[in-house]
This record gives C-alpha cells, sequence and structure tokens, in this order.
C-alpha cells in the first residue's frame, strides 16, 4: 500500500473543503488500497461528522444518515416494517462483519468486483482509462448485459442501492458550491467511452444522506437474489419489487434489477408493462420480456438473461400473493 | 488519561495552504505529501480525542517512529497501549506487530475469509480492513480478552466441547464472530447460526461442529 496523509474531518464543509479521499467504513476502500487500485495520497476519516441516524423526514419518508452501518438500517424498525425491500437487500449483502462497517453513502459509492479491475496487471479502462478493457474477450461470466459498452461491462455490485431504486431514493449531496438533492435513478451513469466516471458527483462533493419517500398504503415490497452460494456472494442477478395492488390489479409498480447492470437498474419498461395489469404469469412474463428486451450478452453471460426474468417473476409473484 | 490528537483536516488542509501546497484531489506531490508529514507529526502530541472511552492502565508505551507515524492511543480488552503507527497500519497490524497480540489471525486481508473478526465497541468487525488511527477512543476486544479470570467464555468452552475446529487458524475469528452474534437480532434455527456465521470461512469444514457449538451458547445464554 502506498503512504498516505491521514486526518480526520469534524465538519461537513471540513470534509468537502479537503482534498482527500473519504473514508467510512473502509471495507471497499481499504480493499483496494491494498490492490493499489486505489492510491489516494490524502484519506480523511469522516466518522466523527453527526450523519449516523435514521429519521422520519418531513412528509413521512426515511432520512437516513451517510454514516448508517447497513447492519443498523436493516435492522431499523420502521425499515423492517416499511421497507422490507431494502432489509432484505442489505441483509443478503457482504457478511455481518461488512455489514457493522459499511456506511450507506459507502455502499452507494462502492466498486464494482471485476476482476480485471481488481488486477492492476490488467487493461481497465475503469481503473485505467484508455488502456482497454480485459472483460470484453475474457472471462466475463460475472459482467453487465444492460447498459454496457465497448468499453466496460462492469457491474455495479450493490444490493442496497437496487432496493433505494425500486424506493424511488433521493441522494443528498453537500459540496463546494452548497447542497443538492439527485434522484438515485438519476445518480449513476452508465460507462459509455468514461467508465472511469461512474456518478454525478462534482469535485469536492459528499453524500450526507439518502432520502426514502412515504410509500403509499399496502405497498408490498421484496427483494430476491440470486448468486453462486446461499450467502456472502455477490449476484449473479437480483430483483427489487414495490408493488401497490388494486384488487388483483397491479396499481403502481417499481422494478429495479442488481447483477446484470452497468449501475443499479431500474426498469421503466417492466414498470409500464405491469400497471394496469391483472396479477399473473402472464402480466409478469411480459414485464420480465420487457426488462430485458435490451440484454446484450457476452460470451459467457448469457445465462443472465434468463435468470434475471425468473428472478423478476418470483418476486413479482411473491409480492402479489 | 489524555489521548494524543489525530491530525484534524482543516489544520492540515491550512498548513498546507500556509506553504502554497493547495493540493487537488489526486494531484497532490510526492513532496508536498513529505512536507506533510512532520507536521501531522507535530500536530499529533497535545490534547484529548473527543471520541472518548478511556481506560486506566497503560500496557505498554511505543516510543520508536517511523517516518510518517502518529501518536495513537488504543484500548483493547481494557488496556490502553501508546503507539506510534503509520495511518497505513491496519487494526490487525497493529495488534499482531505492534501490540504483540497473536490470536487474532490474518488470512485473506482483504474481508473475505473472517480470521481476523476482533469487536469495535462491542461490535464484530474485520480488522483487516479498518486502519488502526481510525480507532482510538473506542473499545476493542480480541480473543484474549473472552475468557475472565481464567475461565473460558461460554462460547470458547462450547467450541472445546463441540471441537468446533481442526486445525485452528480461523477458530478466533469464528469465536469472536460467534460471541457477537449472541447480541445479533437473528432467527433461532440452525440456519439462521450458518447465515450469521457465513463471513467466516473454514478450510477444514468444521461448520457443523461449529454450529452445534453457536447453539449451545445461544442456549446457555438464554439458560
Amino acid at each position: 500500500m502506498q503512504v498516505f496523509r491521514y486526518s480526520q474531518a469534524r465538519t461537513v464543509e471540513g470534509a468537502v473543503r479537503s482534498a482527500g479521499t473519504l473514508i467510512a467504513g473502509g471495507t471497499t476502500l481499504v480493499d483496494l488500497m491494498k490492490l493499489n487500485v486505489l492510491q489516494p495520497e490524502a484519506v480523511v476519516d469522516i466518522n466523527g461528522l453527526p450523519l449516523d441516524k435514521v429519521e422520519t423526514a418531513a412528509g413521512g419518508g426515511l432520512k437516513i444518515g451517510a454514516l448508517v452501518r447497513n447492519s443498523d438500517l436493516a435492522w431499523n424498525t420502521t425499515v423492517k416494517e416499511k421497507y422490507a425491500v431494502l432489509s432484505e437487500a442489505l441483509l443478503s449483502g457482504a457478511s455481518p462483519q461488512l455489514r457493522n462497517m459499511a456506511t450507506t453513502g459507502g455502499n452507494l459509492l462502492q466498486k464494482t468486483r471485476c476482476y480485471y479491475y481488481r488486477d492492476t496487471n490488467y487493461a481497465c479502462n475503469k481503473r485505467k482509462p484508455g488502456s482497454g478493457c480485459s472483460a470484453m474477450d475474457g472471462f466475463n461470466r460475472i459482467h453487465a448485459v444492460l447498459g454496457g459498452s465497448d468499453h466496460c461491462v462492469a457491474t455495479h455490485p450493490s444490493d442496497m442501492a437496487v432496493a433505494m431504486m425500486a424506493l424511488e431514493a433521493v441522494v443528498h449531496v453537500s459540496g463546494p458550491k452548497g447542497e443538492r438533492a439527485v434522484e438515485l435513478e438519476h445518480f449513476y451513469l452508465v460507462p459509455g467511452d468514461t467508465p472511469d466516471k461512474e456518478n454525478v458527483l462534482g469535485p469536492g462533493e459528499m453524500i450526507t444522506h439518502v432520502t426514502l419517500p412515504a410509500l403509499a398504503g399496502g405497498t408490498r415490497s421484496h427483494y430476491l437474489k440470486l448468486r453462486d452460494r446461499a450467502q456472502y456472494e455477490f449476484a449473479l442477478a437480483s430483483a427489487a419489487v414495490a408493488v401497490q395492488m388494486n384488487g388483483g390489479q397491479i396499481a403502481r409498480a417499481r422494478v429495479a434489477f442488481g447483477g446484470v447492470g452497468t449501475k443499479p437498474w431500474r426498469s421503466r419498461e417492466a414498470e409500464k408493462a405491469l400497471e394496469g395489469q391483472s396479477a399473473g404469469a402472464d402480466a409478469f412474463a411480459k414485464a420480465a420480456e420487457a426488462a430485458l428486451a435490451g440484454a446484450k450478452p457476452l460470451q459467457y453471460n448469457g445465462f443472465k438473461v434468463e435468470l434475471a426474468k425468473r428472478a423478476l417473476v418470483r418476486t413479482l409473484s411473491v409480492v402479489t400473493a | 488519561m489524555d489521548q494524543p490528537k489525530l491530525p484534524l483536516v482543516d489544520e492540515v488542509e491550512d498548513k498546507l495552504n500556509q506553504n502554497g501546497q493547495k493540493p487537488v484531489r489526486g494531484g497532490l506531490s510526492r513532496r508536498a505529501f513529505l512536507g506533510h508529514l512532520g507536521a501531522a507529526g507535530v500536530v499529533a502530541t497535545t490534547g484529548p480525542l473527543a471520541r472518548g472511552a478511556q481506560t486506566e492502565t497503560v500496557e505498554k508505551e511505543e516510543k520508536a517512529a517511523v517516518s510518517g507515524a502518529v501518536a495513537v492511543t488504543l484500548s483493547v480488552n481494557g488496556k490502553d497501549h501508546k503507539l506510534m503507527l503509520e495511518p497505513r497500519v491496519t487494526l490487525l497490524d497493529a495488534l499482531r506487530d505492534h501490540m504483540q497480540m497473536f490470536g487474532t489471525k490474518k488470512g485473506c486481508d482483504h474481508g473475505q475469509c473472517g480470521a481476523c473478526t476482533v469487536h469495535v465497541n462491542g461490535r464484530r468487525v474485520n480488522s483487516c480492513l479498518s486502519f488502526a488511527v481510525m480507532h482510538q477512543g473506542e473499545k476493542i476486544t480480541t480473543i484474549e480478552g473472552l475468557a475472565q479470570g481464567g475461565k473460558l467464555s461460554p462460547v470458547q468452552q462450547a467450541f472445546l466441547e463441540h471441537d468446533g475446529f481442526q486445525c485452528g487458524y480461523c477458530t478466533p475469528g469464528q469465536i469472536m464472530s460467534a460471541t457477537a452474534l449472541l447480541r445479533e437480532p437473528i432467527g433461532a434455527d440452525d440456519d439462521a447460526v450458518r447465515a450469521a456465521m457465513s463471513g467466516n470461512i473454514c478450510r477444514c469444514g468444521a461448520y457443523n461442529n461449529i454450529v452445534a457449538a453457536v447453539q449451545q451458547a445461544r442456549g446457555s445464554r438464554n439458560a
């Protein structure tokens, strides 16, 4: 690991003003610093900032501080009762130890698990722009079928962000030019020809909290994660769904996928295919087809297209049962 | 006892500004970096840190400093250790290399195996993925801190009775995880225990006996 300068921030302003890489839980940053994938010259510890609360937001939603640990959020009573999809997604991610460390803000900003990004011996446009993509003709079983480009097909690894996508979360950011709010749906960028640019955060900006809007009464939500082993593994395909029923009809549906996209993947196509339809195998299958219509499989990840479809159908069956 | 003051970001930035070395993210020169290390050393000598569980006994006092080391006091198993640590020293390496506490094991060193599991303020974490300087003022517990007055903890005793290990390398991490698990809101059945212990890998495959040991410890706690 390269040497770095360490300091602690006591205020959001101090953290924003600094030129350093911010560290909270450290579970991504320390890992990638050991691999020399990230080599910050200054690391600013933000764990002393007062951003560790889950509170009721104005309008009845939830305000989640950037430093709330994944395990605390998963076990929060309100989250378990009202936003089940978020609790389930969090508990399906990483290990209990990592969830005790990892934070809400850090989870949103975690880096891809692409083998070639994590190994400096390989070309990677995300790690070293212009160097090429080793996954394109490499072992690309875990890579994205949605949102990829000729320059990058790395998946975003978060489960939490997928659930938040289905809950229409808003990311609140503080920076040199003040505060702003960005809908999570518009927070991440697809790789295009700049895979190193993963989100809309500008220089010096940091996430301070995330808000979840209040859900309409009777909304049911669920997260299903499919992977190579039952625990402690990243998703090959996952589905997050929040559905409000009106009798046997789907009045409102929010759908997002993990493990298959270059960003946590909200599917407005699936939502459109579901809303106004009678809940049932026919509508679910059509939604799944619509969601994956634009899929572009690589040599080894074609199975993800079918896996994602089935994940959505199963998840919809659970929430509408 | 006073704890050393770790560098605050504003002081660091102001110092660099005075020297005409305002860094940009990712753009600090090596010269500016080396120039700053001295400043951090000066800053790190006075005043208590705000976050502050404090203990009474000082187990050891480290004086020798490598270039760039900062003064840090860590509270481990109820005893203070006054250390000089480079910021890149992980909590795991601080325990093993600076405090000579070898119970906590280094397996993968990337948060994937759980051998390095310790408790920070009562919660289990991977000590390999955390910098030691980030833990001043917190209560750290390692495998060496579980037995009290020569008596094994209920989890340690259960691992012995159920033969919850073979080679033993993962065992300290398994036991630290299992001990923290007793305080977590998980289900009662064996599957819940398997899920809650999934962050600890055992190459020997002692999993069945580990689950039995954890379940016995949970029962003994409830009894």
